[in-house]
């Protein structure tokens, strides 16, 4: 089997489809490339409500950016490869003959896994920086500057309803959250029935929770603003209804607001069990 | 040849929709096995609608009202009979008055926090007198409407009532609790509704069959 590269081209008087296949790729990548970066990258999710948002959008742009050339590499090659090499008459004849191409095999070879390993590297680095928003189990092995002063928050999931405890506020527990601005959140994400995931959008973070399970995300958050919080984890009847909206709001209208929550929560308080990592109140089975 | 594969993709497909259909048939039939929304007249004589809704909580339904007699389930009064519907269909920004009789026992509620009445016009009033909190191992039901902030838990009655309903409906002259609430409807909008006790006795962690199905222990509120 013959490997060499101008046997696949050597009809007379066929054109040069590789050159010019190239040439089409690369004068569209090199267009299209900056367009994306500079014109799509800021408008991709989830936006820039906290500095793991932020980090994400970044992240989404990189990748977005990166894969603008491979994506305009399968569909031009798709479109040259239909226009070019459509059948021109109705009769049956044979094609020319195909030979392998091993430089271009070992090109293909290269490149791949180069592709797959940047990026595999790139978000492991991004990871490294502060966990990106994402859940890190009950030892949170990414931690951001300043994690041991970070305001702790649990996140209960249940059927259907997300509720929050405020550990540093007497172990008040609220139906709505509500964060300080400009503040590190340690988030400890748990459930007491079914598994759930809680999403809070904008912020960019996402984190299962698991029964009994301490599931530990940070968020830094930024200026004042709503943010959308969402079950992201199918789990019965109610899991589509099971979203409520979220706000970041100034630190002083946050004292005031878990001053109003501890007192209209009082009465419920000493029913409360005591504060811990997960939240699995006795009895822990009911009717079942 | 070519006629015959055509064919065979033809009913492939043929076989894959109806197959479709029959699965979102069956689905749907699952959901909402036949329930009818309840239209409350409401009352326009003041400057805002007022609605008065009564239900009772039962902890088996019974043959006549389902297909699943032992099933725990809310009912609606409806032109003084009562029906399994939790669909009701309610005015925009009305003032609904709502009256429930419990002729459940306690199950508990699993997070505590939902013994606080939340999101009401005025306080829940048990048996004629009112409360701030439930202790958790005292409610039913709760009847709650997350969307619009609403909790409300509802009182059980003891186990050694007298005179206990088996099958819904259940006649007043049986051991029973009166909750009664009243809250804000707000603007136009499909919230739904729900119970969060575990209370689906023979199902795992009581949070099967009547609490994963609407027409019993779930609902929506169609605010119109």
């Amino acid at each position: 089997m013959s490997t060499n590269a101008a046997d696949t081209t050597a009809i007379a008087g066929a054109p040069n489809h590789g050159k010019r296949f190239l040439t089409i790729w690369i004068v569209a990548s090199v267009i299209a490339t900056p367009l994306v970066a500079i014109f799509l990258g800021d408008l991709l999710p989830p936006g820039d409500a906290s500095a793991q948002a932020t980090q994400q959008v970044f992240d989404n742009s990189w990748l977005l950016t990166i894969s603008t050339p491979i994506f305009l590499f399968v569909l031009i090659l798709l479109l040259y490869t239909v226009f070019s090499f459509r059948a021109r008459t109705t009769e049956l004849v044979d094609g020319p003959p195909m030979r392998g191409n091993a430089r271009i095999q070992l090109l293909w070879m290269i490149i791949t896994p180069a592709v797959v390993l940047f990026l595999a590297g790139f978000g492991t680095y991004e990871l490294w920086q502060s966990g990106a928003g994402g859940g890190q189990g009950p030892n949170a092995a990414f931690l951001p500057a300043g994690y041991k002063q970070a305001l702790d928050v649990q996140v209960i999931g249940q059927q259907w309803a997300f509720t929050y405890r405020y550990p540093t506020y007497g172990g008040v527990e609220t139906p709505h959250l509500v964060l300080p601005a400009r503040t590190l959140v340690r988030l400890h994400v748990t459930s007491l029935d079914a598994v759930h995931s809680f999403w809070a959008y904008q912020l960019g973070v996402k984190a299962d929770a698991n029964p009994g399970v301490d599931n530990v995300a940070y968020v830094q958050t930024k200026g004042p603003e709503a943010f959308d919080i969402h079950c992201a984890e199918l789990c019965g009847l109610w899991h589509g209804y099971m979203f409520d909206t979220g706000h970041v709001v100034a630190s002083a209208q946050f004292a005031s607001w878990i001053k109003q929550q501890q007192s209209y929560f009082a009465p419920v308080m000493k029913y409360l069990p005591k504060y811990s990592t997960s939240y699995l109140p006795d009895p822990q089975r009911r009717a079942g | 040849m070519t006629g015959r594969l055509g064919l065979k993709i033809a009913g492939v497909l043929a076989a894959v929709a109806v197959g479709g259909i029959l699965i979102g048939f069956y689905i749907g039939g699952w959901v909402q096995p036949g329930i009818t929304p309840y239209n409350p007249v409401a009352q326009t004589t003041t400057a805002k609608p007022t609605v008065n809704l009564t239900l009772q909580t039962v902890a088996a339904v019974g043959p006549t009202l389902s297909p699943n007699p032992d099933w725990v389930s809310y009912l609606v009064r409806d032109d003084g009979r009562w029906k399994r519907s939790t669909i009701f269909t309610l005015p925009a920004h009305a003032l609904v008055h709502v009256t429930i009789y419990n002729f459940d026992g306690a199950s508990g509620l699993r997070n505590p926090i939902l013994g606080r009445p939340t999101g009401l016009v005025g306080p829940e009033i048990v048996d004629g007198k009112p409360i701030t909190v439930m202790p958790p191992d005292e409610p039913s039901h709760t009847f709650a409407v997350p969307q619009l902030g609403i909790v409300v838990p509802v009182a059980p009655v003891g186990d050694d009532a007298k005179n206990q309903c088996g099958y819904a409906p259940c006649a007043m002259s049986m051991a029973h609790r009166t909750i009664e609430f009243t809250f804000r409807t707000g603007k136009p909008g499909k919230y739904r509704w729900q119970c969060f006790v575990p209370c689906a006795a023979g199902f795992v962690d009581g949070f099967g069959g009547p609490m994963q199905t609407i027409g019993y222990m779930d609902g929506f509120l169609n605010v119109v």
